[in-house]
């Protein structure tokens, strides 16, 4: 069975139309790269798959671990472990950190039928994980993204992740506003998720983070449909061609 | 469902505390002259000084006109409508036979036991484990003390406002009226002319009140005004912490609450005084619900004096309050940490007054309002910096949240400085829970309401951190009952 099951996708924002017929697969082990110009749906597809309200949409069916996402409150996606990363996380001045990494490991644990985790244990994982995203242990006390450097938020990003171990992490855009030691660190933690019962789809404008994170599958999203898929050869190709050939020769 | 109706619908939810006590009640029918001012004061068995106060500031009061100047509207009151004493039976039956005698819990009748068992409240047993001990006032007349034993072996003194009339006549003598003066303004007036009951406190010289003393009030009858005075007087070197809490039940006519309470801090003593404010606060249709006017008033008599408010006002259909400090010693602190939560069509015009008239005065001004529903939330604070306050600082914080698009904060600061040594900073920021702040923690696993309460609870922090742990958790509870998903 596979792990997402995107048919025939369509949604509107308002009276836009944006997504207009999006078919993809992911499959427990694979990491898919999404790639596509400004504008041709996505961020859209993230927010869509995330629960986003302000979406309809109009045709087309997702299926999660057996599941109907489209179906489900956000917080039951999260919880059935679907994580979306932000490409640009909120800042939410006065809530710590580490209560929401808390809040939210033991919501899931809970939907889990687990309990919640004891305070050492959780506080023993936190620091390594804090450590390893090479961030200081004074983060966990900060409001969550308040007053975050670019990089800080996407590595905020990545910590979460790695606390909360997702079926399927959906990064958007994760690797944009990074410089190339960032780059390394947030690319690292993406590769320790990676694992023969968990999917990844990397949102990306740029190969560099492909270069770090290898891709079993690379697509081609525009004006709302995949238009083409590969392996990583193409998102090497893009690179060097750019958007525009390769467009043409897909229309 | 879209966010918009999950909200209405659990803003409609029930007010918990909105039962009414089935009890026998004596009730002086409603008008007010003299005659009913004598009346409670003969009711009380009341000393000649004490009807003499009372009377003159009714007659006092029958000269001023309500205060306009809050950013709140409501039809104007009948005050010849209102009830102004109503004592549950035989607590006033008792009263009668023996003013002076403190009443113990088996004479309690067992109807208003439960009632406070309901509320939570640790009035047995329960309160020798909380360390807590409480004096519980339902509607006119307070109803038990507890511990009163053990506060009186260090001295401390911590009962009915009544029965302090009888057992230390000269302190209320020297201290009634010596921070909010009978005619202070139009609702102290009234108070001080009808006032039926309250808490009274007194920490002597140097000593350090050993546990934290707590009063309850509560309005049960009908069309009854509620009319407490809490005074509370810390000698020299003298320490306590006080909490108050309310609740009312649900009723569909607005009820009356002008209280006074009167803090007196000598030198080196220090007052903190916190309040969970949960009185009725209508239904969602803006009907019913408590007017909370009340006059609050700290003198920082004593050099080196501190007093503290802390308030979490969640309750009462309109809130018009000032808990202020008077900084007359040199180096008195005054704080004010204040949470102003409104849902709904609650209306609040909340603030602090900070008076400084010492030398090296400071003061510190916390404010959060929480505006959710159609509520309006002022802010409304002065800062005054008399001519000999040399050295004076004050700092003043004023935070407004706003949940949804059609309610209203505001914020009204008057600084007044007649000294060119003082330091003076204002901060103030308006932010609003945003959809996005929302999705992110709902997209971690949280529900909406968690998503709210979390972000609530961040933005009150400094302000819960300032109450005693027991009332903070019992606050961010009440918090959460009170915004449960009023997210827009």
């Amino acid at each position: 069975m596979s792990l997402l099951e995107i048919k025939n996708l369509h949604a509107n924002i308002g009276d836009k139309v944006i997504l207009r017929g999006i078919n993809l697969t992911v499959n427990a082990g694979e990491i898919h790269a999404i790639m596509g110009p400004n504008g041709s749906g996505k961020s859209t597809l993230c927010q869509v798959l995330g629960g986003r309200d302000g979406f309809e949409v109009t045709e087309g069916s997702v299926q999660f671990d057996g599941m109907n996402l489209l179906e489900m409150a956000t917080e039951d996606r999260a919880n059935a472990g679907l994580l979306l990363g932000f490409q640009h996380p909120v800042e939410i001045p006065g809530v710590k950190n580490i209560y929401l990494l808390k809040e939210s490991l033991n919501a899931q644990r809970k939907a889990r039928g687990l309990g919640e985790l004891d305070t050492f244990a959780f506080m023993k994982q936190v620091r390594e994980l804090v450590k390893s995203m090479q961030m200081d242990d004074a983060f966990l006390h900060r409001g969550v993204n308040a007053g975050f450097s670019g990089g800080e938020k996407k590595r905020n990003e990545i910590l979460q992740m790695l606390l909360l171990q997702p079926k399927l992490a959906l990064l958007d855009e994760t690797d944009s506003g990074l410089d190339i030691d960032a780059l390394k660190i947030v690319s690292e933690g993406i590769n320790r998720l990676r694992g023969t019962d968990r999917g990844i789809v990397l949102v990306t404008h740029y190969q560099r983070l492909l270069s770090y994170v290898e891709p079993d599958f690379v697509h081609i999203l525009y004006k709302g449909q995949i238009i083409k898929s590969g392996d990583k050869s193409l998102a090497l190709q893009l690179e060097a061609e750019g958007y525009e050939d390769i467009l043409k020769a897909a229309s | 469902m879209s966010e918009q109706h999950e909200i209405e619908a659990l803003v409609s939810r029930d007010y918990q505390y909105g039962f009414v006590t089935d009890i026998e009640q004596e009730i002086i029918p409603p008008g007010l002259n003299e005659d009913v001012v004598r009346l409670i004061s003969a009711k009380k068995n009341e000393p000649e000084f004490l009807l003499q106060w009372r009377l003159d500031a009714y007659r006092h009061w029958l000269t001023m006109t309500p205060p306009t100047w809050a950013h709140v509207h409501y039809p104007p009151i009948d005050y010849q409508a209102l009830s102004y004493y109503a004592a549950p039976k035989s607590a006033s039956e008792q009263a009668e036979i023996d003013a002076n005698r403190p009443k113990s819990l088996d004479e309690v009748d067992p109807k208003l036991l439960e009632m406070y068992e309901k509320l939570g409240i640790p009035l047995h047993e329960r309160a020798a484990l909380a360390g807590v001990a409480v004096d519980a006032v339902f509607d006119s007349v307070s109803v038990t003390t507890t511990f009163r034993e053990k506060l009186a072996e260090v001295g401390v003194i911590f009962c009915s406002f009544s029965e302090a009339v009888h057992s230390h006549p000269e302190l209320i003598k020297q201290y009634l009226g010596s921070v909010v003066p009978p005619g202070d303004n139009y609702y102290a007036a009234l108070n001080s002319a009808v006032f039926s009951d309250g808490s009274f406190v007194f920490i002597p010289k140097g000593v350090r009140c050993p546990m934290e003393l707590s009063t309850y009030f509560r309005i049960n009858a009908l069309n009854t005004g509620q009319f407490e005075r809490t005074l509370i007087v810390a000698e020299e070197g003298a320490h306590v912490s006080y909490l108050e809490g309310c609740t009312a039940p649900q009723r569909d006519e607005n009820q009356l609450h002008a209280a006074v309470v009167e803090l007196v801090a000598l030198d080196d003593a220090t007052i903190k005084y916190s309040t969970v404010q949960n009185w009725y606060p209508g239904d969602e249709f803006g009907k019913g619900g408590i007017y909370n006017f009340v006059t609050k008033r700290g003198d920082a008599r004593g050099n080196r004096s501190k007093i503290t408010w802390t308030q979490v006002e969640a309750g009462s259909a309109i809130t018009w309050k000032y808990p202020s400090c008077i900084l007359r010693g040199d180096d008195s602190v005054g704080e004010f940490y204040s949470v102003a939560v409104s849902n709904n069509y609650q209306q609040v015009d909340s603030g602090t007054k900070m008076i400084h008239l010492g030398k090296r005065t400071r003061s510190t001004i916390v404010s959060k309002s929480i505006s959710a529903g159609r509520s309006q939330n002022a802010y409304r604070g002065l800062v005054h910096i008399a001519k000999g306050a040399d050295d004076a600082r004050n700092y003043t914080q004023c935070d407004a949240l706003l949940i949804g698009d059609r309610n209203g904060a505001h914020t009204f600061p008057y600084i007044e400085s007649k000294n060119s040594s003082a330091q003076i900073e204002h901060e103030a920021t308006t932010t609003k829970v945003s959809d996005d702040q929302i999705f992110y923690l709902k997209s971690r696993g949280i529900t909406e309401e968690n998503a709210t309460n979390m972000i609530v609870n961040g933005f009150c922090k400094e302000v819960f951190n300032e109450l005693p742990m027991e009332f903070a958790v019992e606050a961010q509870a009440l918090l959460a009952v009170s915004l449960e998903g009023s997210v827009g």
